[in-house]
């Protein structure tokens, strides 16, 4: 079995030992080192997250994108650090000192906090909570307090607007993705994050396609990237929530951002698409490392494909969108995938076989088939309402002869 | 392994913020320091800002966010339902789906009344 991570972990616990360290001490200078290596692996994958950014979008663009410091640009993001770190540090007359310094670091230290229940491999996990689905909501909802913090210590009627809309965004669609985070809750019969990923001998994409879209969805908006940026809209509050802030703290928005959006597709391979699982995962754990980041790039392509694809939705739309359309969707699924969950074990198919997967299947096409359809024709109605002739002022009718 | 578990979560809860943290005390040393009137005025499309921008304001969504305490507080309470599933006789689940479809009942009460329409 070839595990170098947790070799290391044996062969520092046995050091510490050895230096004559109390069992306590040892354990809790060996949690201390995982941390920081998890969160500064996490730190360095965020820097190059900003290669890939530039880099995707000029694809997209018809551009090339940075190519110039090193092999195809990968030094980039390093330059820009050290930009950032030089720019003057501007904090606006009139701004409340403590709560504008406390937000950038709140807004990515939540999206850090993320990291700590991922599995990365089988056994390399950071803690394996019986509630990971709940920590995973509650600590993902702080973030949305460090924007808040930010639009109001600014002292700018812009970024206080901006802040408003990311509120009026988060509390939109934080419900349809705790309700979606259900269904792999229900399928894995546990909320341990770990569990879920370990019970998914066939991915839960095959037996809940609903609930992945629904999370999806939720998540891209949570994240506020387009086409849910209205936190951001610059043709109407210039850059929203962080438009006062400069250098290294601006840096520390965008990072935030931009790891979130990572984390939101970890997140997502972890509750749909198996997490480390993978060829020889079990046998190699640090290949699980790289199935999980394999999976979450792609969503994160994903979201950015999406992203520069789709123009900015109205608020009024979003709303609708989310309230009469996911809201429901969510809740039906909830319900039709643990009335088919109980009667299949009533009916001796074991959960997660194949026949179990593929009958979760056809429900959820029968439950986008019917919303489908109800979605048409509620758009027919629509439509014959929008296009039926209205009264017009004509001489014709108006009574006044033509002559 | 519970405890290790949660000492790991203290122990991160504590370091994610001084991570960034850090990040930003390098900029004290090395960033220049040149404050002045001009430059620490609120940033307003150029024009000077009129009153303070700590006022209240109509919150639109006031509506939305108390129908959203309510679906988070009562999604909390499905987690140990869906936790649970196995144990679950059929009655069970049954009242479980029955606890959802109040809910849907809220939902569509507030949609007939109009509160879901952005004005």
């Amino acid at each position: 079995m070839f595990d170098p991570i947790n070799a290391i972990a044996q062969w520092l616990a046995a050091l510490l030992a050895s230096l004559g360290l109390s069992s306590g001490l040892v354990n809790l200078i060996l949690t201390l080192v995982g941390v920081l290596a998890i969160a500064s692996f996490v730190l360095i994958v965020d820097i190059f997250l900003v290669w890939v950014e530039r880099k995707v979008v000029a694809r997209f663009q018809d551009r090339l994108g940075p190519n110039r410091l090193g092999p195809f640009g990968l030094i980039q993001p390093l330059a820009d650090i050290i930009k950032l770190l030089i720019k003057e540090d501007i904090t606006p007359l009139g701004a409340d000192k403590v709560v504008y310094n406390l937000a950038p670091i709140l807004a990515l230290a939540t999206v850090l906090m993320l990291w700590a229940v991922i599995p990365f491999a089988p056994t390399m996990l950071g803690a394996d909570l019986n509630v990971g689905v709940l920590y995973i909501v509650a600590v993902g909802a702080i973030g949305t307090l460090g924007i808040i913090m930010a639009g109001w210590a600014s002292n700018n009627k812009y970024a206080l607007l901006g802040a408003m809309r990311t509120v009026a965004l988060t509390i939109a669609y934080e419900v349809p993705m705790v309700v979606a985070l259900l269904v792999p809750v229900i399928l894995g019969r546990s909320m341990s994050i770990h569990q879920i990923v370990n019970s998914q001998t066939i991915w839960y994409i095959v037996a809940a396609p609903l609930a992945a879209a629904i999370f999806l969805i939720s998540a891209i908006a949570e994240l506020g990237r387009a086409p849910f940026d209205l936190a951001e809209a610059e043709s109407e509050i210039v850059a929203g929530f962080h438009i006062e802030y400069t250098g290294m703290k601006f840096g520390l928005f965008y990072a935030g951002e931009l790891l979130h959006a990572l984390t939101m597709g970890a997140l997502f391979a972890s509750f749909f698409m198996g997490g480390w699982r993978g060829p020889f995962a079990e046998q190699a754990p640090i290949l699980g490392v790289f199935y999980l980041f394999l999976k979450a790039m792609f969503i994160y392509w994903v979201i950015m494909w999406v992203k520069y694809s789709l123009p900015r939705v109205r608020i009024d739309h979003m709303l609708n969108f989310n309230w009469k359309l996911l809201t429901p969707l969510a809740l039906a699924v909830v319900m039709f995938t643990a009335l088919t969950d109980k009667a299949l074990i009533e009916l001796g198919v074991a959960a997660g076989s194949l026949t179990y997967s593929l009958a979760m299947l056809a429900l959820n096409l029968l439950i986008g088939w019917i919303t489908l359809s109800l979605l048409r024709s509620y758009a027919r109605i629509e439509r014959q309402r929008v296009a039926a002739p209205r009264p017009v002022a004509s001489p014709e009718y108006s009574g006044v002869a033509k002559s | 392994m519970q405890y290790q578990d949660w000492l790991f979560i203290g122990v991160f809860l504590v370091l994610a913020p001084v991570l960034p943290a850090a990040a930003l005390l390098i900029p004290r040393l090395v960033a220049p320091r040149k404050p002045n009137r001009v430059k620490l005025q609120t940033y307003e499309c150029g024009v000077e800002t009129i009153g303070d921008s700590w006022v209240q304001f109509r919150v639109q969504y006031y509506i939305f966010a108390l129908i959203f305490l309510i679906f988070d507080i009562e999604t909390v309470f499905l987690y140990p339902w869906a936790v649970a599933m196995d144990q679950l006789p059929l009655f069970a689940v049954v009242e479980g789906i029955l606890f959802i479809l109040i809910l849907v009942a809220g939902l569509m009460w507030a949609w007939r009344k109009g509160v879901l329409q952005w004005s």
